[in-house]
Parts: structure tokens; C-alpha cells; sequence
């Protein structure tokens, strides 16, 4: 038996490794997610006090378990951001497979919380395996699309299809629309990217906008039980009032964190309507930066995107960014009234660990899609 | 932009063979989806800026819209049966500030204080000071108030205007009456039973409910859980002709306008929604089972001087007679042994059978949301028609009890309870299903009159009124099997006993005993004093006459059936305390 101490990467390994992580990296796009993490950073202890006395809690409870999940989340969204393409879409078939089997399994196991079963208890943290699906499905749909692209017999539309079945199946059975519809998006997205017929694009968009159109009949045919079953907040217009009177008291620049007045009466202060928050202390300026921000993150990734010509890169970011733009549209626009109420965590302020820890994976792997090419293919001689 | 060879790390083919999917559509796609997205970003932007600067200045968009967009109609009212009210809804004034427009903050906040006396001048300064644009004074203040603080003239203070339910009778018909949330919705009891007629249509709902009655229930309840320092009382009074609930009483109660500080304990309806193991009360039972299927008639003997033993459990009686018993005995001295024996002799799922006919096994239909659901034994074996008998392994709430009990005395009709007065039905009319026969219900009554004129009911004796009724004392389920000093003592009293109108359901859980009830606290000595006293003052005010000839005894029409010469006393010392 031979014993062979491992080999610890040499300090000049490490530094090229980092140094080449830095200088392939979208470093604008990373700098304008680190900003939302700071927004969060701010706006969590301002939000969620109140929030916590209401429900019992130590006042810092949010606070503290937002933090502690940031942590992990910024891990794995670097640890993410270094995998090349090969083993990205490897750990995102794993990430699938491991959260489909726990979404099943949570069918079984899960807490009941507000008439859903989405949630498992792991190691005294509640985790929500659907938030793991999001971005890993949206990575494999995104290989197995480009795959097909690259090699007609393999029919990566149909396993796609098969896996957005799954996956869809599953968040139904808990339920959980607002993330049924989040996957719809990511999916439609990138069928629509693969090439897809206008003749298809129109049926499939009919088809989701005609699924939308039943989903809201049902909402106001049987009304308050749907509206509990779906979200309990959904049912009247208080957090939405509440919500719009906050930005007018916010006015233009706010009344300075921690001191927000309407903040105290909104119920989801510190999850679906931070932003609501961070209009009332931070002002509409500072809402307009975050607004801002999130377009920004969002056109540095496409603009990689788009400066490629690997179909795996832009069906990848093209399904990453459609969660992450989707997520904090549908949440902002809930807060001022432009979408019906609808409860959706915003991308890295949002107090939620699940989520936080899912956009960290997101986020890591867009971040490696995004990464300039390998200093192998992108040497001199290959260009042009 | 060129098409670059393909170099991934990917083996992939470059030669691959012409395909639907272009680089160029892809990217256009991307940046279609892309234009969409910011769009989306760009509305909210305008939006933002249209709340904050554009409606920001417009005062009406200050205005908490919780209040604005109140129910269009008036909610209706709650009545009591003689036209009382118990609920109503009234415009309430609050007032605000738009801090922004206050010239002389100390002035007005010194003004204000004056005529406000829920706050000092200190506090409502620093409100006025704080430069927001909206900044609650002071909520729910009176036309007086308001009136006031308009003759100050200060700019920068307005009122909001909103309906708020109010119960003139507070915690006296909380549980039954429920309460609405902030937006003035239904959220238990009648309120939220009768939510549709009231918040949509503003129709009155009137009930069958006296508040004279409820309020002199709610009254000897709340001294007797104070005498004997229970944990808790209930109470109902309900006509057995009509099934209107005349009286329904759940201590500790709650002030219904703030419902959000009393505890779970205190909102807790133990009417309609707890349910309780009765304990002898549920003798009434078997025992018209046995008289009604002929398989027991007054004349029968029981012997009960041994315990009976089944597997490991064996049933004894509190205060054993030692001696074979006629089934009158068995009744007023509450044997155990003879009620078990009675209702094994019903065969094996013969009292099982008859429970589930007088609705022991599913919810009262009652026009209450809160509505217990019994507990029984499943699968029912011959050790549970035995505890059963006597009123243990069957939970079921006081108005399931209070419903068959009335069935029992009204001829043999099991009716559904009624909580809203309907003009439609005339009074005294019965209808649903008959449960016993009326040969049955007579003799139901002549045991009920007797507990109470001999045996352990007498402290339900109400001279003029020939009152009938049984004792029920059941030890509670502890951490450790059945507690004997933890019990629910109860009475359930019928009256006037020679045409039965009334039946009264008092209990009492948990009470201690006191010198004055000498070391007992049975249903004897706690909860009949309560119906006693009821019957006595509700006797008059409904004008039922009182019979004061005593020609009538029962104790003289059953003495055939009775050996124990003791009986023939009136109040005598034997009469207590044998309850169980």
C-alpha cells in the first residue's frame, strides 16, 4: 500500500486559477449582484423586525438566518462561476435529479405551510427543493437543447420536454404557481431560442397565455378558497395599499433606513415586498437604482451571451436571466400595482434561504456561461 | 459578427449537416426576450416615479386604502329574539395629520391633547413634527371629538371615516356572535355563519337568543366558576319543542372588539366546538334505549353489588347500594354497574346504534362554523358500550348532549338546534326524526323529575317549578389515565317537567370543592345550584306559571319501584354527592 500525500495546489496553480477566474469573469455583472446583495444588506434589518415581534420572533431573527445564508449562497455562486462548461452541465443534471427526487419526496414528507407542501426540514433549516430545479433545469434544458442543435439524432427536444413535464407536474402537485410559472418562462424561453417555428412559438404562446387566462377565471370563479389555496396574501389589497402608500411616503429620498413607517403594517415586509421597503426608506431614487441594477445584470449577461456563438451559452443564459429578470419584474410589479399581487422572493435582497441559495447556483453557473472562453480557445492564433 | 469555428471543450461536430437553428435568429431571439424584459423594468421605473412624485403631492393618494375601499353596503345588524341588538355597525371617525402642513406644531398638538384624552401634547407634537404626510392622531373617536378638533380650524388635520362593528353586550355574546376582521368580513360564530346575508345583502339577522336569559346564564355561570374556582363554565339553554337556542355561555370569554388580544383559551367556543366526555349525564341514554326497545321497563331488577370485570378493566360504582337495584334506583343513585348491564342487555351494537341516531357521532348542524366533531371509540368493542353507558370514551360538545337530551323529554323528536328566528316555522311545531317513542319520553321524564326530587339532583329543586333533570361528574383524562380531582360536573335540568319546554345544560370543569359544598364538587353540588337559579328567575319572566299546590309528588307515583324508604324524605342527606 502506497501512501501519496495529496497534492495541495501550488501557490502559483491557485493564483493562475483565481487570476484566470478574474480575468474571464463578467466582472461588471458579478459587481452589480454584489450591489443587490448590499441593497439586502440594508433593507433585511429594516424590514424584518417588525415582521419578526409580529409572528413572535426575536426581533433580529431574519436578520441573523439572512446572513448566515448569504454565506453559503456567495460560495457556491463563486464556486459555480469557476466550473468550465463540461461539468457545469453535469452538476446541473445532478442538481436536477437530486431536487426532483426531493420535490417528490416532500410530496410525502414536506411541511404544510399555508395549504402547500413545499418545503423540508433539513438540519434545522427549512429547505425548498423547487428553488434548486429552477436553475438546474434551466441548465440542462440548455445542454440538451444545444446538444440537438449540434448533433440532429439526439433528440434533446424530447428529453427537454419530458424534464420540463416532470418538473412542472411536481410544482403543480404542491402547488406552487408562481413557480409553475417561472419554469413555463425559463422553458418557453429557451424552445423559443432553439430554433422553434413561429407557426410552434404562437401555438406554445397561446397555449401558456390561454393557461394563465383559465388560472385567473378559477382565481376569481371560486375566489377565496383559490386565493388561500395559491397565496394566502392574494385574497385582498391590503399588503398592495400598504405596499403603494410606502413608495409615497418614501417620496424621493426616503426616510432613511429604520425609519419607515407603513413598512410596519406590511406583512411580507421582509420577503415578497422588500422592494416596497426600499422604496419607503431609500426613496425613489435609490428604487430606481435597484431597477436599474437588475436591467443592468441583466444586459451584461445577454451582451456575452450574444458575443458568442456556442448555442449552450445562449440557451444557458438565456434561461438563467429569464428566472432572475422574471422573479424581480413580477415582484416589483406587485409591489406598485402593475401585476396582480403575487407573492416572488427578489433576486439576492428577498429574505428566504432556499431562494438565496438557489440564485447563488443560478447566478455561479450564468457566471461561468458568461466567462470570457478558456485562455486555450481564446489564444491569438484562433482569432480571426 | 463571423461564424467562428466551433472550439468548445465539448467534443462536438463541426461538419455537423444543415440545420433549422441559425446563430443569428438565436441572438435575435435573445434580444427580443431581453427587450421585453427591460421594458418590463422600464414600466416599473415610470411607475415608481408616477407613486412617488406624481400621486405622491395628490392628498387623496395618502389615504390608508384598507379604509376607502370599505364594504359597499351597510352591514346588517344582529338582533336578539325580542328585537335587542347585539351587533351593530357604526361610523367611526379617526383623525390624521399630513405633517408637512402643520404651520404651529406646539399650538395644534396642545389643542388636540385638550380634546383628545388618549394622548399628551408631548406625544402628538412629535407626530406633528415628523414631517410625514400621513400620521395617524387618534383612531375611533366620537362625533363630539370630532366636531372639536374641526371647530380648531388647524390645516393639515383630517379624518378618515370608517364603519366599525360593535357589540353593545361585549363578552356576553362573544362566542356566540364571533367577530369580523378590519375590513369588516365575518370571521367566526353568526358573524361569519351568516357572513353572505349581512355583509352583501345588509340584511338584519335576528336570533333566537334572549339576551335576558344570556345574560342571567352568562351571571350564575361566572359566579359558580368563581365559587368553585373551575377553569371553566358552560352553559346553554335551548327550547326542546323548537330547537331554538335561548341562552349559549362559554367561559372565560373574550371582549369581542379586540380579539386579537384574548388567547386561544378564551376564544375557544366550548358550546358548540369543544367536546367533553359527558360523564352520568350520558345515562339518560342506554336508559331510554333499554325502557324504548322493551328490553327493560321501571319494574325491572338489576343487580348491581358486583363490580364487572372486563379484561383488565373493572367497573364499580362510586357509592355501590350493595343490592339489586329497580332501574329508577339504578338511574338516581347513577350506578355504573346497572346502566352497563342495561346497556349490554341492548346487545352488542345496540347502544352503539342508538348514539348515532341522536348524532353522537357527527357534527351538531348548527349555524355556527365552529363545530365539534365527536370522538368514539373505533372499532366499538364490548368494553366501549359498557364505558359509553356511563358517559366515558364518547366526546361529544354540551349542544350534542343538550340536543338528544331535549329529544328525550320533547316525545321522542330529535330536532336541529336553531340559532337564527325564523318567522316561517311556526313555534312548536317538531320536525326531524323521532329517536325514541312518546311512551319512552314520558318515562324519561318521571326518572328526571325523581334525581331531582330524590336523589342526586336536589339542589335543582325550584319551588313551583317541577324541574327534572341529571347529575354528571366525569373524571377528566390526566397524564396518567382518568384524574379523580380534575372532573367536568354538570347538570342538564328540564323544566316545567309536567309539559317540558326548557332544557337547561350547565357545566362546570374543573372545580374545587369549598366548605359550604363539604369536600364535594360533583354535579350535584356545583353545576345544578346554577340551573336552579336560572330556571328560578327565567320561570317568571317568561310567565310559565308555578305550580305551588304540591298535589303532585313523583317521588309517591314511582314509590313501587322504590325500596329505599330514605327516598320518601325530601332533601334528605343521602341525596348528594353519589353522582357518578
Amino acid at each position: 500500500m502506497s501512501f501519496r500525500a495529496p497534492t495541495a495546489p501550488t501557490l502559483r496553480g491557485d493564483k493562475s486559477l483565481l487570476g484566470n477566474w478574474w480575468w474571464t469573469i463578467d466582472r461588471w455583472a458579478l459587481t452589480g449582484i454584489l450591489i443587490l446583495v448590499g441593497f439586502g444588506l440594508i433593507l433585511m434589518p429594516a424590514a424584518s423586525p417588525s415582521v419578526a415581534e409580529r409572528i413572535g420572533l426575536e426581533p433580529f431573527h431574519f436578520v441573523h438566518r439572512h446572513l448566515i445564508m448569504l454565506a453559503p449562497a456567495l460560495v457556491i455562486m463563486f464556486v459555480a462561476s469557476t466550473l468550465s462548461r463540461k461539468t457545469l452541465w453535469r452538476v446541473a443534471s445532478l442538481a436536477l435529479l437530486g431536487s426532483l427526487l426531493m420535490m417528490a419526496l416532500v410530496l410525502f414528507i414536506g411541511d404544510d405551510i399555508k395549504g402547500a407542501k413545499r418545503w423540508i426540514s433539513l438540519f434545522g433549516f427549512s429547505l425548498q427543493p423547487s428553488e434548486f430545479a429552477k436553475p438546474a433545469f434551466a441548465v440542462t434544458s440548455a445542454w440538451l437543447l444545444a446538444r440537438a442543435i449540434d448533433e440532429p439524432g439526439f433528440r434533446g427536444v424530447t428529453i427537454s420536454t419530458a424534464l420540463f413535464a416532470c418538473v412542472l407536474g411536481l410544482l403543480l402537485l404542491q402547488p406552487d404557481f408562481g413557480m409553475s410559472v417561472v419554469l413555463c418562462a425559463i422553458w418557453g424561453v429557451q424552445i423559443f431560442l432553439s430554433g422553434l417555428s413561429m407557426w410552434w412559438v404562437m401555438m406554445l404562446g397561446g397555449l401558456g397565455v390561454a393557461g394563465l387566462f383559465g388560472a385567473y377565471l378559477a382565481f376569481d370563479h371560486v375566489q377565496s378558497r383559490v386565493d388561500r389555496f395559491l397565496d394566502p396574501a392574494s385574497g385582498d389589497n391590503y399588503q398592495v395599499q400598504k405596499s403603494l402608500d410606502a413608495f409615497a411616503n418614501g417620496g424621493l429620498f426616503g426616510t432613511g433606513p429604520g425609519h419607515g413607517q407603513v413598512k410596519m403594517n406590511l406583512p411580507d415586509a421582509h420577503a415578497d415586498f422588500i422592494f416596497a421597503v426600499a422604496g419607503e426608506e431609500l426613496g425613489l431614487f435609490a428604487a430606481l437604482l435597484l431597477v436599474l441594477v437588475f436591467a443592468f445584470v441583466l444586459g451584461r449577461s445577454i451582451w456575452r451571451a450574444v458575443n458568442t456563438d456556442d448555442a449552450f451559452v445562449v440557451l444557458g443564459v438565456g434561461g438563467l436571466i429569464t428566472q432572475f429578470a422574471l422573479q424581480s419584474l413580477v415582484h416589483m410589479g406587485s409591489s406598485v400595482q402593475l401585476l396582480p399581487a403575487k407573492g416572488m422572493t427578489l433576486p439576492f435582497i428577498s429574505y428566504g434561504g432556499s431562494s438565496l441559495l438557489s440564485l447563488g447556483l443560478g447566478m455561479g453557473m450564468l457566471l461561468s456561461l458568461t466567462r470570457k472562453r478558456s485562455p486555450l480557445s481564446d489564444a491569438p492564433w484562433r482569432t480571426p | 459578427m463571423s461564424r467562428r469555428p466551433r472550439h468548445d471543450i465539448d467534443i462536438r461536430h463541426d461538419d455537423a449537416p444543415p440545420r433549422r437553428w441559425s446563430l443569428p435568429q438565436a441572438k435575435f431571439r435573445l434580444l427580443l426576450v431581453v427587450s421585453a424584459f427591460l421594458l418590463g423594468y422600464f414600466a416599473i421605473s415610470l411607475r415608481l416615479i408616477d407613486l412617488t412624485l406624481l400621486r405622491g403631492g395628490d392628498d387623496n393618494a395618502q389615504r390608508p386604502a384598507a379604509s376607502v375601499a370599505g364594504p359597499q353596503t351597510l352591514r346588517g345588524q344582529i338582533l336578539d329574539r325580542n328585537g335587542d341588538l347585539m351587533a351593530t355597525s357604526l361610523k367611526m371617525a379617526s383623525v390624521y395629520a399630513d405633517a408637512t402642513l402643520i404651520i404651529d406644531a406646539p399650538q395644534v398638538a396642545k389643542d388636540l391633547a385638550a380634546i383628545l384624552d388618549d394622548s399628551t401634547a408631548a406625544a402628538l407634537e412629535k407626530k406633528l413634527t415628523s414631517g410625514r404626510k400621513f400620521v395617524w392622531l387618534s383612531r375611533n373617536i366620537t362625533p363630539r371629538q370630532e366636531y372639536a378638533i374641526n371647530s380648531l380650524g388647524h390645516p393639515g388635520i383630517s379624518f378618515e371615516h370608517q364603519y366599525r362593528r360593535i357589540y353593545p353586550h361585549g363578552r356576553l355574546t362573544a362566542h356566540l356572535l364571533g367577530y369580523t376582521d378590519v375590513d369588516g368580513r365575518g370571521i367566526a360564530g353568526i358573524e361569519r355563519a351568516f357572513d353572505r346575508e349581512m355583509g352583501f345583502t345588509g340584511e338584519d339577522i335576528r336570533l333566537t337568543v334572549d339576551l335576558r336569559i344570556q345574560h342571567i346564564l352568562h351571571r350564575e355561570l361566572e359566579k359558580a366558576k368563581t365559587t368553585f374556582q373551575a377553569i371553566a363554565a358552560t352553559g346553554l339553554v335551548m327550547d326542546v319543542q323548537t330547537g331554538e337556542i335561548i341562552a349559549a355561555v362559554s367561559l372565560p370569554d373574550y371582549d369581542p372588539h379586540h380579539p386579537g388580544e384574548a388567547t386561544d383559551e378564551e376564544k375557544f367556543n366550548r358550546v358548540s366546538l369543544g367536546v367533553f366526555e359527558m360523564g352520568s349525564t350520558f345515562k339518560l341514554f342506554p336508559t331510554a334505549a333499554a325502557l324504548d326497545g322493551g328490553a327493560a321497563s321501571f319494574a325491572t331488577q338489576i343487580d348491581a353489588t358486583k363490580p364487572i370485570k372486563v379484561g383488565r378493566f373493572s367497573i364499580t360504582d362510586y357509592h355501590g347500594k350493595n343490592r339489586v337495584l329497580s332501574l329508577p334506583e339504578v338511574f338516581i343513585h347513577s350506578s355504573n354497574i346497572g346502566t352497563a348491564k342495561m346497556a349490554l342487555a341492548l346487545g352488542r351494537d345496540g347502544l352503539r346504534e342508538f348514539y348515532e341516531k341522536l348524532g353522537f357521532f357527527k357534527q351538531v348542524p348548527v349555524d355556527l362554523p365552529e363545530r365539534g366533531l365527536p370522538l368514539y371509540p373505533q372499532p366499538w368493542r364490548e368494553v366501549s358500550t359498557i364505558t359509553a353507558s356511563f358517559g366515558h370514551g364518547v366526546a361529544v360538545s354540551p349542544l350534542h348532549l343538550a340536543r338528544a337530551a331535549a329529544a328525550l323529554v320533547n316525545g321522542g323528536i330529535l330536532i336541529k338546534p336553531q340559532l337564527k328566528l325564523d318567522s316561517d316555522t311556526p313555534l312548536g311545531r317538531l320536525q326531524g326524526e323521532r329517536v325514541v317513542s312518546l311512551e319512552t319520553s314520558d318515562k324519561i321524564r318521571k326518572l328526571l323529575e325523581l334525581v331531582v326530587a330524590s336523589g342526586t339532583g336536589s339542589k335543582a329543586y325550584v319551588e313551583g317549578y317541577n324541574v327534572g333533570g341529571k347529575t354528571g361528574t366525569a373524571d377528566k383524562i390526566g397524564a396518567k389515565g382518568y384524574n379523580r380531582d380534575a372532573r367536568l360536573s354538570s347538570f342538564i335540568g328540564v323544566f316545567p317537567m309536567n309539559a317540558p319546554r326548557y332544557v337547561v345544560l350547565a357545566i362546570i370543569d374543573e372545580p374545587k370543592p369549598t366548605k359550604d359544598t363539604y369536600g364535594y364538587a360533583t354535579g350535584g353540588w356545583t353545576a345544578a345550584p346554577v340551573v336552579a337559579s336560572l330556571i328560578e328567575q327565567m320561570g317568571p319572566l317568561y310567565q310559565i306559571p308555578p305550580d305551588l299546590s304540591n298535589t303532585h309528588d313523583i317521588r309517591v307515583e314511582m314509590a313501587p319501584y322504590l325500596k329505599d324508604e330514605k327516598l320518601a324524605r325530601k332533601g334528605s342527606a343521602d341525596a348528594t354527592g353519589t353522582d357518578h
